[in-house]
């Protein structure tokens, strides 16, 4: 490896590194606004110059190449000095209202201008004013703070592909705004508010809500999409005041959508905090022991053939556990965790998960979605995708339309039948898929919905083991589930197995006499005479049509596993506590037993977590991936109809009742829906 | 006094007629085919023996720079672009050789396009310069029509294309990098180097980017040999040169002589003399506004070429020479250069997006007589905090105009400042706005 010294310290450095970077190996702290490991160089706030032997100037170490043999210092007084004029420039405009800034306590110029810095201001000229720019409900700029570190641009354009954000004017009417005055239209763009380095790009809805040091945070996960990202979640008292990323470059890098991030308002709003039940039609409080005993009651009088369980979409994999447990108890054999008849395979783990894994989408070569909207079903998923097309350009093909995915792909058929030509290597496809190494193939949930469904999972999987594309060190096949629990509820079995959907015909007839959803908001049902148990933390669509309603802790306020899309558990941790009387769900369970006076399954939580972990497939440990099991494998063959396939759209800021509790996910609906009504004249 | 037959541009004054017959006359084309013949190595190494600097204003060898582009093309083409960009003020050289001598240029365009492979050539002409835009465009159709450029130009069996490409008014396209995003639609600011234009130029592609004076003497100096234009001059200082002699001179002009040659014979013998007489001289600017100013002591044995002005802490640069006599309020002249900047600067990096403004308003105060010395110190602070912390040389051709003042005028600057009262009167200072941000 090659050599470099530092601060006449020797030290080895990767071939690719910047100066910056060796440095930091070396243990040489260099400040940086501009500079971020993501984003391209920009090397324009001149905060990171150094000195190197052999070069008159300083030089900007974020943008040099390290090279062999060469000599940087970091701490003469010539780069004292140069460090002391970049912040004395940057802050000549900057305006002093830190004490009214949100950014205060975790700004980057406060913290450096500290260490590098003038204790005081010889800038005796009036501070250059700049118009705030609009930039959506979720962005709060107050450009006069701004220091054109350019971070927000670069973000823009090369992580969440759209190129809405630049920098108009020269010199010091440089300005940085979004060209039309109009909101971001991606779902990262929030992201940008933890890039900016000062308090130019802050948060709309948090704006003047809390100051850092006063939160409290947890680190824990996300549950909005089944990606599974990594956050911290900041509490003052009981409210979330807000989300953050946290980095996992096997997950989400250092990002997180807009929803994971803003939907947390929606956990102090529409919340259920008592039990209720329904008398004369209307749902009127009442105690838990009243709520328990129409519990009780009901279960005991109805035939349990016509009782149905429904886990929603957020559950824990406790959760799922204990109530599968429970239905066990009561011999009850409906319960389904699905919200619409997808087909299902879980035979072998590898038929239900992303296997490729997120991060290897950065070593793939080809990737085919079939049925998918990436870009909404699993946004961060998308973001990676967008890395490996940006740094490869790979050829991206699509079965069905899915719209702007943020990079350029090909469409390659939006009917089975293309499928089927795929499988037989008649089209194009196949010819780009099999001359690739590490090609991807993702299976969304609108393709599982098909009736070919199980021909085109069987066929495909079957076409890739043919061609040697699920072997030891890759496989190709991937199901792109949308549900933060789906994959653990396949893994605990809480679904009928056969995939006759005998669930959803019983719902849609009317079969059913008694339902207990169980979180779930997103069932497509129309009530008739069922008698309905909701249990979840949001009143949202099951809880208007609910008899009995027993309130539960949202994510964010029980410890619970997920399992993630790649088959990766995850712990998720309480960070608050839940509003009023809630109840845990398990707990909850346990007391319906008690009413019923059958034996409780699980006397305390660790003994629930343990067996629920004993339960899990191919477990091998917190955060990692699952054991591969590519031996042994099953091809069953399903029939084949021709039919179209529609990538069903999804109502991306609405798409679970945290959601659409949420006030900032409403605007961003709205500010969204009024763009596409401009669009289409409506 | 440079000899009628050395000179390069003869038609420097449009006495002989800029169409390509006249050229004709003058030499050009004469043999290109014959010296393209000898092959890229000599035409490289005779630039580099003739020791030709690059005439843009950094004084760069232009052969060693011909010579950092890769040997053999790869899989990216080569370009070669010609920047025409000449915003500096006080310079004009280049604007009448596109008028007078086009054929000069285009014929270095074909030499030096095939001494570093390139096949296509873009001219990157100077927003303002419309006119001097068709001339060349002109020229550069008479030249396709005689098939001197083009498929096989001038039989040599090298095929040039030229594209005359306008700029949008940025003083900063005339840096190299910044030229080159503008031309590929980009903002125009310069970029990072390394790496360096000669390996990843344009579209990433190996790009040579060099001044129409220099290309435009190349077919001459390939045509009389190395040895005479290095002749010429003073070692590592060869050549004839342009100079743009303006202000407070009785005959403003553009004149080809040799280098090195005193400033007082150029003032005196080719520009008329100083505005009341040699003795009202003031300062000189040398080289365009960004080098620094050159008191009159310093004036009367001064010699105009790359290091004799680098040892008098100022440089040739575009030899751009500004005239300024006693009749001028030297800090109100400064000032005025401190606005150009404040006005020009990209904006992209820090020091001299706020610094360049900052000097301006200081500098604005002193002339009015409102700065306190303290000020004048800052002053100084300021332009040492940009030098040599920009990206470009743009932060460099901003602080120095003003170092080079703060350098020789102190005592002037001095006797306008205050010292600031040891109980200070609250002032409402007026935040000082750009004269053309106020017009609209």
């Amino acid at each position: 490896m090659p050599k470099i010294t530092v601060n006449n310290k020797e030290i080895e450095f990767e071939n690719g590194m910047t100066v910056l970077q060796a440095c930091e190996l070396a243990g040489a702290e260099i400040p940086r606004f501009c500079y971020h490991e993501r984003l391209s160089i920009a090397g324009n706030c001149r905060m990171c110059l150094v000195e190197m032997e052999k070069s008159s100037k300083p030089i900007a170490s974020c943008a040099m190449p390290a090279t062999e043999g060469m000599k940087i210092k970091t701490n003469t007084e010539k780069v004292e000095k140069a460090r002391k004029g970049v912040m004395e420039f940057l802050l000549a405009n900057h305006p002093l209202d830190c004490p009214v800034c949100d950014q205060g306590g975790e700004c980057d110029l406060q913290d450096q201008s500290l260490y590098y810095g003038f204790d005081k201001s010889r800038f005796k000229e009036n501070k250059r004013k700049v118009k705030d720019k609009y930039m959506g409900p979720l962005i709060k700029t107050i450009m006069t703070r701004c220091i054109h570190c350019t971070r927000c641009v670069r973000f823009a354009t090369e992580v969440a592909g759209v190129t809405e954000i630049g920098a108009i004017g020269r010199g010091e009417n440089m300005e940085i705004t979004t060209f039309l005055e109009k909101s971001m239209e991606s779902e990262l763009s929030a992201n940008v508010i933890d890039l900016c380095p000062v308090g130019a790009l802050t948060s709309k809805p948090y704006a003047f809500e809390a100051r850092p040091w006063e939160l409290k945070k947890t680190e824990t996960i996300d549950v909005m999409d089944a990606v599974g990202s990594n956050i911290r979640v900041d509490t003052y008292g009981w409210e979330v005041k807000r989300v953050l990323p946290r980095l996992n470059e096997e997950i989400n890098d250092e990002w997180i959508s807009d929803k994971t991030r803003y939907a947390c308002d929606g956990l102090l709003k529409q919340r259920i905090d008592k039990p209720f039940k329904r008398e004369n039609g209307k749902l009127i409080e009442c105690s838990w022991d009243e709520a328990l005993n129409i519990v009780g009651s009901k279960i005991k009088e109805t035939d349990k053939n016509q009782i149905g369980f429904h886990a929603g979409d957020m559950l824990s994999m406790e959760t799922i556990n204990s109530l599968k447990e429970f239905a066990k108890k009561l011999s009850i054999p409906n319960y389904e965790f699905r919200e619409k008849p997808l087909y299902l395979n879980s035979d072998n783990k590898m038929n239900y998960i992303f296997n490729s894994s997120i991060k290897g989408i950065e070593e793939s070569d080809c990737i085919v979605l079939i049925g998918t909207n990436p870009r909404h079903e699993a946004t961060m998923l998308n973001a990676r995708i967008r890395k490996a097309f940006v740094a490869k350009k790979i050829p991206i093909i699509s079965f069905g339309d899915p719209g702007d995915l943020t990079y350029d792909y090909t469409n390659a058929g939006n009917s089975t039948e293309d499928i089927k030509k795929l499988l037989n290597k008649e089209n194009e496809t196949s010819k780009i898929l099999l001359n690739s190494k590490k090609p991807i193939i993702i299976i969304g949930e609108s393709a599982l919905e098909l009736k070919s469904a199980k021909f085109i999972l069987q066929g495909i999987k079957k076409f890739l083991k043919e061609n040697n594309f699920i072997n030891e060190n890759w496989n190709a096949f991937n199901v792109l589930l949308q549900n933060a629990s789906s994959v653990g509820a396949i893994d605990l079995g809480f679904f009928e197995k056969d995939n006759s959907f005998n669930f959803f015909n019983k719902l849609k007839n009317n079969e059913f006499k008694l339902l207990y959803f169980i979180g779930s908001d997103n069932l497509d049902f129309i009530k008739s005479n069922e008698f309905i148990i909701y249990q979840g933390s949001h009143g949202d669509r099951m809880a208007q049509i609910a008899d009995v309603i027993l309130p539960s802790p949202a994510y964010t306020e029980q410890n619970g596993l997920f399992i993630n899309l790649e088959g990766r558990l995850q712990k998720s941790n309480k960070s608050t506590y839940p509003p009023g009387s809630s109840k845990e769900d398990w707990k909850i369970f346990n007391l319906i037993l008690n009413n019923l006076e059958e034996d409780e399954k699980f006397k305390n939580f660790v003994e629930l977590r343990t067996d629920t972990i004993s339960k899990i497939k191919n477990h091998t440990d917190f955060d990692l991936l699952p054991k591969k099991t590519i031996q042994d494998l099953k091809f069953e063959s399903g029939s084949l109809i021709n039919e179209p396939i529609y990538v069903n759209e999804i109502d991306y800021y609405f798409s679970n009742s945290i959601a659409r509790s949420s006030k900032t996910m409403s605007d961003c609906r709205a500010a969204r829906s009024k763009k596409l009504n401009k669009i289409t004249g409506s | 006094m440079l000899k009628q037959e050395d000179r390069i541009f003869k038609n420097l004054y449009n006495d002989l007629g800029s169409s390509l017959n006249d050229s004709f006359k003058r030499d050009d084309w004469s043999n290109t085919k014959e010296l393209i013949s000898k092959g890229k190595e000599w035409i490289i190494n005779e630039v580099k023996l003739s020791e030709l600097r690059g005439r843009g204003g950094a004084g760069f060898p232009t052969g060693v720079k011909w010579s950092f582009a890769p040997k053999k093309v790869g899989s990216r083409p080569h370009y070669l672009i010609i920047n025409a960009d000449e915003s500096e003020p006080g310079t004009c050289k280049d604007r009448d050789i596109m008028r007078f001598e086009p054929q000069k240029l285009i014929e270095g365009c074909l030499i030096t396009a095939y001494a570093v492979n390139a096949h296509k050539c873009y001219i990157y002409i100077r927003g303002e310069y419309t006119k001097e835009g068709e001339y060349l465009q002109k020229a550069i159709d008479e030249a396709y029509e005689k098939n001197l450029i083009g498929k096989n130009a001038c039989n040599s069996g090298w095929d040039l294309d030229i594209y005359i490409h306008y700029g949008a008014g940025a003083y900063i396209c005339g840096e190299e990098t910044a030229l080159l995003e503008s031309l590929e639609g980009n903002k125009g600011q310069p970029r990072l180097k390394p790496p360096f234009p000669a390996l990843v130029g344009l579209y990433g592609c190996p790009t040579i980017v060099n001044n129409v004076e220099t290309i435009a003497v190349v077919p001459t100096i390939l045509r009389r040999g190395a040895k005479w234009f290095a002749s010429l001059g003073r070692p590592k200082n060869t050549g004839t040169k342009i100079f743009c002699i303006s202000g407070n001179v009785n005959k403003p002009c553009n004149v080809e002589e040799e280098m090195g040659i005193s400033l007082k014979d150029l003032i005196e013998k080719h520009a008329g003399g100083v505005i009341g007489g040699w003795e009202n001289l003031q300062a000189v600017i040398p080289g365009g506004s960004s080098m620094p100013l050159i008191p009159k002591a310093s004036c009367d044995t001064l010699k105009m070429d790359f290091d004799s002005l680098v040892a008098e802490k100022s440089g040739l640069g575009t030899a751009g020479v500004i005239v300024i006599n006693k009749d001028q309020d030297i800090l109100k002249c400064m000032a005025r250069i401190a606005r150009f900047y404040k006005h020009e600067s990209c904006g992209q990096c820090t020091p001299c997006r706020e610094g360049s403004g900052w000097m301006w308003r200081i500098l604005e105060r002193a002339a009015k007589g409102e700065a306190t010395h303290k000020d004048i110190d800052l002053l100084s602070d300021v332009t040492k905090q940009i030098e040599g912390h920009t990206i470009c040389a743009f932060g460099e051709g901003s602080a120095w105009p003003v170092q080079g003042l703060l350098r020789h005028f102190r005592k002037e600057i001095d006797k306008r400042c205050y010292s600031e009262p040891i109980i200070k009167k609250r002032k409402n200072i007026p935040y000082l706005v750009d004269q053309h941000l106020l017009e609209k």
